[in-house]
């Protein structure tokens, strides 16, 4: 038996401990362990995106990183965009108002695909849009809608800001 | 999918990997961004019994300006090699690459260590840095030595390092002024591997060719100089015909093999193509006409 090891990830604001097998993924232990059942995995094989998060300020493919490379890090799932607030985050209004999904299994990738291009880029191109979410697969809505969600949360980013602040770190051990 | 299990270490120092490396031989094996490793794991094509983390290790991310070239830590990511200004401007032919380089969410992992130990045939910094003449440190239990970029590479997923070593940094030598290289890749689709890539990096002197240094990507088993392409540039006004020549014997020298992505003649095609391209951007790059 493999020996387990202990971890400790902030994820949306809350520090997160657990004792894991080295070999569990990311993103099974945002959902299974975590119970952040947000995070999708879709192909699990590093091609959609289902399962982006963001951490330590970039987007990845967390079916591709292992719980134990996370260990001290910050990530942030799409859970974290509007948690403690009544208001959906400006991004994921922007995916309501332009209607940037049907079937909805690859939207909380794509949203955070496009919350962290927006928070490297301001008045975004559509060519920028359509470079940063590469790696996000959408087999509904052949990604115009997702295009003008995009561009309309760059809009709202700049008027509204982004609601998301440093949470104090809360202690919860699994 | 879970990857078989496997003994997880996470050290603190090189010297502490170097140590587990050898202590393992062949069965141990470095954990950098893990895009390529992962993946094998994943599908179980690889059972790795020791796996050797450099997540935990500080100082090993950096891209630095020397007085002839430029020093790039080996757990440096994709995206900050690819938003890096420096490399932008004196090595566009890199910049090209890490712009293709598998998805930016990918790229926000990878590494270029990673990506250049694998020596996936099909990946696309090794044929960056042989065309660059890049030289790679490696550091191991008999110490440190330096290897060329073009001897690097021995084989498919096969390299110049020992069970017990590990590629520390990649420097890049500056080249002369009017010198410039292009990256042309050509895939499918963003989540593909390229069908046939080509890294072309030339010194001019007026419009004459003073020095080529070729290299391609997923058409052979592995990367390498395409010398007898570089040989029809080498010292001759670069004119259409000079470049056709030297496109056609990039493709007619490469070992392309018919699978999914084309067959073995669609690919040499296409080799041709885009290593016209490359030429003429290179040139244009390097401020010839």
């Amino acid at each position: 038996m493999v020996n387990k090891k202990h971890i400790s990830i902030t994820i949306n604001g809350e520090v997160k401990e657990a004792e894991v097998e080295p070999r569990m993924l990311l993103a099974h232990f945002l959902r299974d362990q975590a119970g952040l059942t947000g995070t999708h995995i879709g192909c699990d094989t590093t091609n959609c995106g289902a399962c982006t998060v963001i951490m330590d300020g970039k987007a990845v493919k967390s079916c591709t990183i292992l719980a134990v490379q996370a260990n001290g890090r910050k990530v942030l799932t799409i859970e974290g965009l509007s948690k403690g607030r009544e208001k959906l985050h400006p991004v994921q209004q922007s995916f309501v108002d332009k209607h940037g999904l049907q079937c909805g299994y690859c939207t909380s990738g794509m949203i955070l695909t496009s919350y962290w291009l927006l928070k490297n880029k301001k008045n975004v191109t559509e060519e920028e849009i359509r470079e940063a979410i590469s790696g996000n697969l959408c087999r509904c809505t052949g990604y115009d809608n997702i295009i003008d969600s995009v561009k309309d949360a760059s809009k709202k980013m700049e008027e509204e800001g982004d609601p998301i602040e440093e949470q104090p770190e809360i202690k919860v051990r699994a | 999918m879970n990857p078989p299990t496997f003994e997880y270490f996470a050290p603190t120092g090189i010297d502490e990997v170097i140590d587990i490396l050898a202590k393992y031989p062949g069965e141990a094996k470095i954990l950098a961004g893990g895009q390529s490793i992962l993946p094998l794991l994943k599908s179980r094509i690889s059972s790795i019994p020791y796996l050797v983390s450099l997540s935990e290790i500080k100082g090993m991310s950096y891209v630095v300006e020397g007085k002839d070239g430029v020093k790039i830590g080996s757990m440096t990511i994709d995206s900050d090699l690819e938003n890096s200004d420096l490399i932008e401007k004196r090595f566009p032919i890199l910049h090209d690459a890490t712009k293709q380089l598998a998805d930016p969410l990918v790229r926000n992992v990878g590494t270029i260590g990673g990506n250049l130990s694998h020596a996936d045939p099909a990946n696309d910094l090794p044929a960056v840095m042989i065309s660059l003449g890049a030289r790679f440190t490696i550091r191991g239990k008999k110490g440190s030595r330096e290897v060329e970029a073009r001897d690097f590479f021995m084989d498919t997923f096969t390299t110049a390092l020992e069970p017990d070593e590990i590629l520390t940094e990649v420097y890049i030598p500056f080249w002369g002024r009017n010198s410039g290289g292009a990256y042309v890749k050509f895939k499918k689709n963003t989540w593909n591997f390229s069908v046939a890539a080509v890294a072309v990096q030339l010194e001019l002197d007026g419009n004459t060719c003073k020095k080529a240094q070729i290299a391609t990507t997923a058409v052979s088993p592995k990367s390498g100089r395409v010398e007898s392409a570089e040989k029809h540039l080498v010292g001759k006004p670069l004119t259409d015909d000079v470049i056709k020549k030297a496109a056609e014997e990039v493709a007619a020298s490469a070992e392309p093999v018919t699978d999914s992505y084309g067959s073995e003649e669609y690919k040499r095609e296409i080799l041709k193509r885009i290593t016209r391209e490359a030429i003429k951007k290179a040139i244009s790059r390097a401020g010839g006409n």
